[in-house]
């Protein structure tokens, strides 16, 4: 191509561009569609599943969940529970690994799909026990494929009741299953 | 004053107005009317040029531009100007107070007086002085000498050092441009820009390709747009001579440079595209339009032209830049001077027949093409050489 031709290039390049359909999202009135395993920065729990163990606590890198409980005589599931008095997340310095998430035993604790959580001073970015009682129950699927393989969609679906959120399978995969999908597969 | 038809009409309705004795009131009446009407028909379309501009900008960018403020966003010239005067007015300790100053203010009022010789309709001008392009390439030479005064009074080298490249770069431009109107005005035989646009009974566009595409170049060199907005290089300079201004300060500078985009497009639609007048057909034809729409549609169309250069060409080296105006634009404008002279002196005649003028315009495209290949040739093979040479020293060896 001869010298100077690059600019003609250049303007046809940018009036092609001119043509094509901005790709602005207008954010408050419009919004990104948001993966279902999208890990936000509220968390959804369920209390009746919860026993207090403070899993979630021992795992969390950074050390922010507080939990404080006291002896209860309550059932749940398997054996006895703790009831807790403070269960506080301090989101300002969660990284979102979702380590507390993989960690829970029980199942009670789950990534949410909120991000417009900002907040003009860094104290007011605690989540306490009220906020998480009070908060909707749409889980984020991640490290929760059983909810994904029903094509449950946290940003539009219906809240989903702790007796539909446990683990996937506890049955371990017989060693056909393992070798069709391990060497079979490959 | 008989072919201002603008001026008289407002001077009778001034003089019926006012008593016999006071007809020197009703001659300046009138000259503030019409530049009332003028310098705020200028500002308005800077105000919306910058709206335009960031809209255009966006949708090359495919984004949306600013869109929140009013419908479609128009409002947002205003909001920009509420901010700008609710800001803080600083001024560093080192700064020169007086030239501080006095540098928004001068660039302002040079790029504002430069309206006065643009007619924008038949017989509807401030004044149609008999050097008006002498004028044109004139007055904004005061710009250059307020933005190095912006720049040495600020007391930062920064704005200095933007300031230095401003007036090295703004001084080597006004060369070509003004010897590449010199085609247009051997064409025009006048000085006049009314009897410039009078004299294109075709768009001088045609007649002065080579003109036309020296003047487009060193006037977006001259208004300090992309690709040659190096005095003002973000990355090297901070912000160039504009550094220091914040506040009302910088929003007198804003307003210059936008303002000088609507002048420059005004000048190149009344020098190239035939002013006010229909480019596609004869001017003794029935015209539709209006005359002010073409001139405001021509006005816009070279503003459009201008934010397409800023979305696609990336800024050029200031040695690429010097060596662009002397050693390419100077010769194609000295060129397109001389084979005009000798069209002229071949064909004399004031008022050439369609054919001559037809038989022009081959001409001149030939030697523009021409040209411009065989300098796009020459640059190709200037361009694979190196342009500064770096030689690498050996160091003595470290003495332990």
């Amino acid at each position: 191509m001869p010298y100077g031709f690059g600019i003609a290039k250049g303007m046809l390049v940018t009036l092609r561009n001119l043509a094509r359909k901005p790709v602005t999202v207008q954010y408050p009135e419009q919004r990104v569609e948001q993966h279902p395993r999208f890990r936000g920065e509220d968390f959804v729990w369920y209390e009746e599943r919860c026993t207090g163990c403070a899993s979630c606590a021992k795992y969390c890198p950074q050390g922010i969940i507080k939990i404080v409980t006291t002896p209860s005589g309550e059932q749940t599931q398997e054996g006895e529970k703790y009831k807790l008095e403070t269960f506080d997340i301090e989101i300002a310095r969660c990284m979102f690994c979702g380590l507390c998430v993989e960690a829970c035993p029980y199942d009670a604790l789950h990534m949410g799909t909120g991000f417009e959580r900002a907040r003009p001073r860094q104290s007011d970015l605690v989540i306490t026990i009220e906020e998480l009682k009070a908060s909707a129950k749409r889980p984020s699927t991640w490290f929760r494929p059983q909810l994904q393989n029903k094509k449950y969609d946290p940003a539009t679906g219906e809240e989903v009741s702790w007796q539909d959120v446990g683990r996937e399978s506890t049955v371990a995969p017989t060693y056909d299953e393992m070798r069709k999908r391990w060497v079979d597969g490959r | 004053m008989e072919s201002n038809t603008l001026f008289s009409n407002l001077n009778e309705i001034y003089l019926g107005l006012l008593p016999e004795s006071l007809s020197w009131a009703a001659f300046l009446g009138t000259g503030f009317t019409i530049i009332l009407i003028l310098v705020n028909a200028l500002l308005m379309l800077t105000a919306f040029g910058t709206y335009m501009e960031r809209r255009v900008l966006g949708r090359f960018q495919t984004r949306l531009g600013p869109n929140r403020v009013g419908p479609f966003g128009l409002l947002q010239p205003l909001a920009d100007l509420l901010k700008l005067i609710i800001k803080e007015d600083l001024r560093p300790v080192t700064a020169d107070r007086l030239t501080f100053f006095l540098a928004p203010v001068l660039m302002v009022t040079s790029m504002l007086v430069v309206v006065a010789v643009v007619p924008f309709g038949n017989g509807s001008f401030l004044a149609d002085l008999n050097i008006g392009v002498l004028y044109l390439v004139g007055i904004p030479t005061i710009a250059t000498v307020s933005i190095f005064l912006g720049g040495w009074g600020s007391g930062n080298r920064f704005a200095l050092l933007g300031a230095a490249r401003a007036v090295a770069m703004l001084i080597s431009y006004e060369v070509p441009m003004i010897v590449s109107l010199a085609g247009v005005l051997i064409l025009a035989g006048s000085m006049s820009l009314v009897e410039v646009v009078e004299a294109q009974r075709l768009p001088f566009i045609l007649l002065q390709p080579l003109a036309f595409f020296v003047f487009i170049v060193s006037a977006s060199a001259e208004m300090n747009r992309s690709p040659f907005d190096l005095m003002e290089a973000e990355s090297e300079l901070t912000a160039g001579f504009h550094t220091e201004f914040s506040g009302m300060r910088f929003g007198l500078v804003q307003l210059a440079e936008f303002g000088e985009v609507v002048i420059t497009s005004a000048i190149l639609s009344t020098l190239f595209l035939r002013g006010w007048e229909n480019p596609f057909i004869p001017s003794d034809w029935q015209q539709v339009l209006p005359a002010q729409i073409w001139f405001i549609g021509k006005v816009l169309f070279f503003m459009f032209i201008f934010t397409w250069i800023r979305a696609t060409l990336p800024r050029m080296r200031i040695d690429q830049v010097m060596a662009f105006a002397w050693k390419v634009l100077f010769p194609l404008a000295l060129i397109n001077m001389f084979v005009t002279a000798a069209l002229v002196v071949v064909w004399p005649d004031p008022n050439p027949t369609y054919t001559q003028l037809w038989v022009m315009v081959g001409v001149n495209w030939t030697v523009a093409i021409g040209c411009l290949a065989c300098f796009t040739r020459g640059l190709e093979r200037h361009g694979k050489k190196p342009t500064a040479s770096v030689q690498l020293v050996q160091m003595p060896a470290e003495v332990s």
